[in-house]
């Protein structure tokens, strides 16, 4: 079977969204949201894992302090203070931000809680400098209307945004601090049944409802989309974090889907045969018995000093390899756990002799763990200190096979698929913020959000039509767009035609950024100050593009310093006539043999030499002139 | 923890006509349907509100005016996991580490809702498996106790239990303290306990331990790995160096202050560097005399608390100095500006101290650098009133060591004469 049929195994999918707010300042200081590339300070923390309120440790924290990674956070002061530091107490909650997470409920109609305690949720791969993130739960409850079905809210929170990954080096991780610290909502939806499509549409449908506040953040990763996946009998939900893009949700989901049914198949499979689970026992050090094994692998694993284990799975022999759907099998889903740990790969009987290892290697193993033919067995190599950590996920997650789909996190890739990230994290993850005292929510403040309550979205769009005459495609475009803000801003200041503004933020942006260049050059500042120049006279039509390509791939900072870098400036009528009275009778074959419609090829002659320095109209008003004056004499 | 802590009033009242207590599992249908435990009530929080965590983890407060109907469910206890006992290797020096609390030993308050200092000392030691590794660890709590809330009271109390321990096999001793008045502690066992022979390092956090990014694990580390290592005597405060979980500074206990409200590296040593860097691999020296200046442990465990620091400022008024005198106290140690000055209007309210034979010392607000009352007219003029120069000690300093000095002799001119004798490296 290629084609799932996701009603039958019984797709469940709940959608959870993260939206950055544009309140223009982090959710607990006074820092403002904006993104660093060069950085004044740096420090070094680690991070260890604490006991949770109720005395117990998640999950997940313990996964992530078994990797015993060292940090590297680097700052701006621009961007960061001892807040994001860890290095001073949070300060007051952010009220705008507040306020918004009211409104944003209110939306989904959803019921706000009266007392809101900011808590902390146990994160500690590194992202938080405090090792947690501050998060509390504003209202429970809601709904959104998408194709007249009612899609269930399960929760809205008010979170903070998560440092900036740069780098992964092993045992050294390193982030910005610039993004820490921004507000964001979370909005979790009840699962719904049905095919990955209907995902993406209740995705964009709540991307809409967002945005349609004005206040959120537009543009790429201001929305990030997870997914919690589950199946029927498949066990428990995965949750499938950093879906940066909403194309790819539907790949994801398809591929989650059909991972866990090929893992319900594997276990079905494993609950008919005489699989018992395994334990510690089943564990032999084989160090001294490969020494000559010729394997590169193993024999790099020896010099350094690595441990060489092998694990007996009895009645487990062809388990590994089977693959129910291509790419889903056993012997992947352990190679990707191991990884984690910064562990090359495992080597499993399914795959062997292979990569060097050879019969009588094989044998040597055979013997010592006296192995059958319906028996499995598997080869790790690692140092000491992370072997065991290694072997403990190993054992959990084959005793896990036989009962379907372990409960992971889990990260999309960019090609679809899903790789583990690490265990679910429980209740035992969240513990109270004690550096902020709950917060009581007044009727006042629930009645102001009520009053906010934004137009649909589909009403903004029609508003915008009317009021700046845009047709439905731009006006739905620059709507979503990053540049909605800066468009009605340049708009008010400057008179210009708002088709020609929408369609430069909207078109000329993107197809430039297609072209591999980088709009985060590109300020809004100077696109402003662009514009202006065109009211002015001191640029055409034609330059804006030059300019802001001249911008984005880096050649200058300014408006000022393109127009130098890309000699463009007004010619004057006088000079211009010349120009353009010398292209005329440099083509007078031309004009003769075409007529008027040599109009077409002189125009190309003289853009080439005049783009950007004079209007197109009028060079086309000229060119008209002296083609008749060349026609007549 | 109480059945139903923090409530009062009218949720206190719903509680208990629902029948069901903090710990307990319920499900509450309000306007919709919730399924948590019941959680304490801060004490500063109304009577309105009940505190549920819910499944989720997430902590709120529901109105018990719109809460319909409250069910308890049947749940498993949950028994707290009784805390690993750390095996001990003979083969490794013994330290004792002694818990007075503070941000080190602290966790979540449901009287307050913020922190408070109620884990163990055998809590905080098999919550840092390394210090397994470099010493066996024995603990005991003296008392659970945020530095502010110390009292001179306190540092007796320490210093009589410390002395039990001079003539022991320890290598050191941990003493796990809030960081606020730390260096107080400090000092008064510096001059108390002159000459002890093993070394004492004063350790706190300025993240809680029940957080992920604590300092608390790296600063004992460093503290463990210092007294083990060092072979030295003295009382040092052993925090972190900078903003990075990679070097601990160890300062002499006489010459630290506090100098940041919540950076980790708010104890500087005033003036010098730290006498000893702690680094992962090595211990890097940075001081030549030792600690103490005489070899000798002589133990002298009194004080006299009515000392007073005066801090000057334009327009200080006198009749608060005149308060201080009518007040019966024995001594006060002034933080004058700049090399050790007070303005002319204080003259006279001096003059009248110094008659009644209290000890009238002078520091600098400065912070940095040595007291020189010869230099302008208003220092000679103070000196002629009586007041000692004491040299460069820290304000705070000065007022412990007047405390002790005050408890311990009965002779002005022995007070006056020990206040300038370098006792614990408290003048450089």
């Amino acid at each position: 079977m290629s084609e799932l049929n996701f009603e039958e195994i019984g797709l469940k999918v709940g959608l959870e969204i993260h939206q950055q707010l544009a309140t223009n300042k982090k959710l607990f200081c006074n820092c403002k949201p904006v993104e660093s590339d060069e950085f004044t300070n740096k420090f070094q923390r680690k991070l260890r894992a604490v006991k949770s309120e109720l005395g117990e440790y998640d999950p997940a924290a313990l996964f992530e302090k078994s990797k015993s990674k060292t940090i590297i956070y680097y700052s701006h002061p621009q961007s960061s203070c001892l807040v994001e530091e860890d290095e001073e107490p949070p300060h007051e909650l952010d009220n705008d931000a507040k306020d918004l997470a009211f409104v944003i409920s209110s939306s989904l109609k959803s019921n706000i809680f009266r007392e809101i305690y900011p808590m902390r949720k146990t994160v500690i791969d590194g992202s938080n400098t405090t090792g947690f993130q501050r998060t509390m739960l504003i209202s429970q409850g809601g709904f959104i209307e998408v194709d007249g079905e009612k899609i269930g809210v399960q929760s809205i929170c008010l979170e903070e945004d998560a440092a900036k990954l740069l780098g992964d080096k092993g045992v050294i991780r390193e982030f910005s601090l610039d993004r820490l610290g921004v507000p964001l909502v979370e909005i979790a939806l009840e699962p719904v049944e049905g095919k990955p499509s209907k995902i993406k549409k209740i995705a964009l449908s709540l991307g809409k409802l967002l945005r349609s506040t004005k206040k959120v953040t537009r543009g790429i990763g201001s929305i990030r989309q997870d997914v919690n996946v589950s199946i029927k009998n498949g066990g428990a939900v995965v949750e499938v974090k950093g879906v940066q893009q909403l194309d790819q949700l539907e790949k994801i989901i398809e591929f989650e889907a059909k991972r866990q049914y090929g893992l319900l198949k594997i276990a079905n499979k494993l609950q008919d045969s005489n699989f018992e689970k395994i334990s510690e026992k089943n564990v032999f050090v084989i160090t001294n018995d490969w020494k000559n094994c010729k394997s590169k692998i193993i024999q790099k694993a020896l010099k350094d000093n690595s441990v060489i284990k092998a694990i007996k799975i009895p009645n487990f022999s062809g388990m590994f390899g089977f693959s129910p759907f291509e790419g889903i099998r056993l012997g992947k889903e352990i190679a990707q756990i191991v990884k984690f740990f910064g562990i090359g790969g495992v080597f499993h009987s399914d795959e062997l002799p292979n990569y060097g290892i050879e019969d009588d290697d094989i044998d040597i193993v055979k013997n010592l763990l006296k192995i059958n033919e319906n028996d499995a067995f598997l080869i790790i190599a690692a140092q000491e200190n992370k072997i065991g950590f290694a072997i403990n996920s190993i054992i959990n997650r084959i005793n896990h096979a036989v009962e379907g789909v372990p409960a992971e996190t889990r990260l999309a890739t960019s090609n679809g698929e899903t790789i583990f990230l690490r265990p679910r994290p429980g209740s035992s993850r969240m513990y109270p913020e004690t550096d902020i005292p709950p917060m009581l929510i007044t009727n006042e403040e629930i009645e102001l959000a009520k009053k906010n309550i934004p137009k649909p979205w589909d009403k903004s769009i029609e508003e915008l039509k009317e009021k700046y005459n845009l047709n439905t495609q731009l006006a739905e475009q620059i709507f979503d767009s990053q540049y909605f803000e800066i468009f009605e801003e340049i708009i008010k200041k400057i008179l210009i035609n708002p088709i020609f503004v929408a369609s430069i933020l909207c078109s000329t942006i993107t197809n430039l950024e297609r072209n591999g260049l980088n709009s985060q050059l590109l300020s809004n500042e100077e696109i402003t100050k662009s514009f202006k120049f065109l009211e002015n006279g001191k640029i055409t039509k034609e330059s804006i593009e030059i300019i802001f390509e001249n911008i984005m791939s880096g050649k200058s900072k300014t408006i000022e310093d393109a127009l130098k870098d890309t000699e463009i400036e007004i010619v004057d009528e006088e000079k211009l006539e010349k120009i353009i009275e010398n292209i005329v009778n440099e083509n007078k074959e031309l004009i003769q043999k075409q007529k008027e419609r040599s109009i077409g090829p002189l125009m190309g002659i003289a853009m080439k030499k005049l783009r950007g320095k004079a209007s197109g109209e009028n060079i086309n008003n000229l060119l008209l002139k002296y083609i008749k004056t060349n026609l007549e004499n | 923890m109480h059945e139903y802590t923090g409530y009062t009033g009218q949720s206190l009242q719903f509680l208990k006509s629902n029948e069901v207590a903090v710990g307990n599992s319920v499900k509450i249908i309000a306007d919709l349907t919730f399924f948590g435990i019941i959680m304490p009530r801060y004490e500063h929080s109304d009577d309105k509100h009940i505190v549920l965590k819910l499944n989720s983890g997430y902590n709120v407060g529901l109105e018990i005016e719109k809460i319909k109907q409250v069910e308890k469910l049947t749940t498993v206890e949950k028994n707290i996991e009784e805390n690993e006992k750390v095996e001990k290797n003979p083969n490794l020096p013994k330290i004792l580490l002694l818990s007075t609390g503070g941000t080190i030993a602290s966790k979540v308050d449901y009287r307050t809702g913020a922190v408070t200092p109620i884990l163990t000392a055998d809590e905080l030691n098999s919550s840092v498996p390394e210090l397994a590794e470099m010493a066996n660890i024995d603990t005991q709590v003296l008392f659970s106790e945020y530095s502010e809330n110390i009292i001179p009271d306190h540092w007796i109390e320490i210093s009589n239990k410390l002395v039990e321990y001079s003539n022991s096999d320890y290598a050191g001793i941990l003493i796990a303290h809030g960081t606020d008045t730390m260096h107080y502690t400090s000092s008064f066992l510096s001059f108390a306990l002159a000459g002890f022979p093993i070394p004492i390092a004063l350790v706190g956090s300025q993240r809680s331990s029940d957080r992920a990014s604590s300092d608390a694990a790296l600063n004992l580390i460093g503290a463990t790995k210092f007294l083990v290592e060092c072979k030295t005597k003295g009382i040092y405060v052993v925090m972190h160096n900078d903003e990075s979980d990679e070097t601990i500074a160890c300062h002499l206990g006489t010459r630290v202050r506090k100098n940041h409200t919540s950076k980790r590296s708010a104890f500087k040593t005033v003036g010098e560097n730290p006498a000893y860097l702690i680094f992962k691999e090595k211990i890097l020296k940075n001081t030549t005399k030792d600690f103490f200046t005489s070899k000798e442990f002589n133990p002298k465990i009194n004080l006299d608390s009515k000392v007073a620091l005066v801090k000057y400022y334009p327009g200080y008024d006198p009749n608060l100095l005149e308060k201080i005198i009518e007040m019966g106290y024995r001594g006060i140690i002034f933080e004058g500006t700049g090399l050790g000055h007070v303005g002319k209007t204080m003259y006279d309210t001096v003059k009248k101290a110094q008659s009644k034979g209290i000890f009238l010392g002078m520091t600098s607000q400065c912070i940095d650098g040595r007291i020189s009352m010869t230099v302008y007219e208003s220092g000679r003029d103070l000196l002629d009133l009586g007041i000692i120069p004491l040299e460069n000690m820290i304000p705070e300093v000065a007022l412990v060591k007047a405390m002790w000095a005050l408890g311990n002799l009965k002779e002005t001119n022995d007070i006056k004469e020990i206040m300038l004798c370098n006792i614990a490296s408290e003048i450089s």
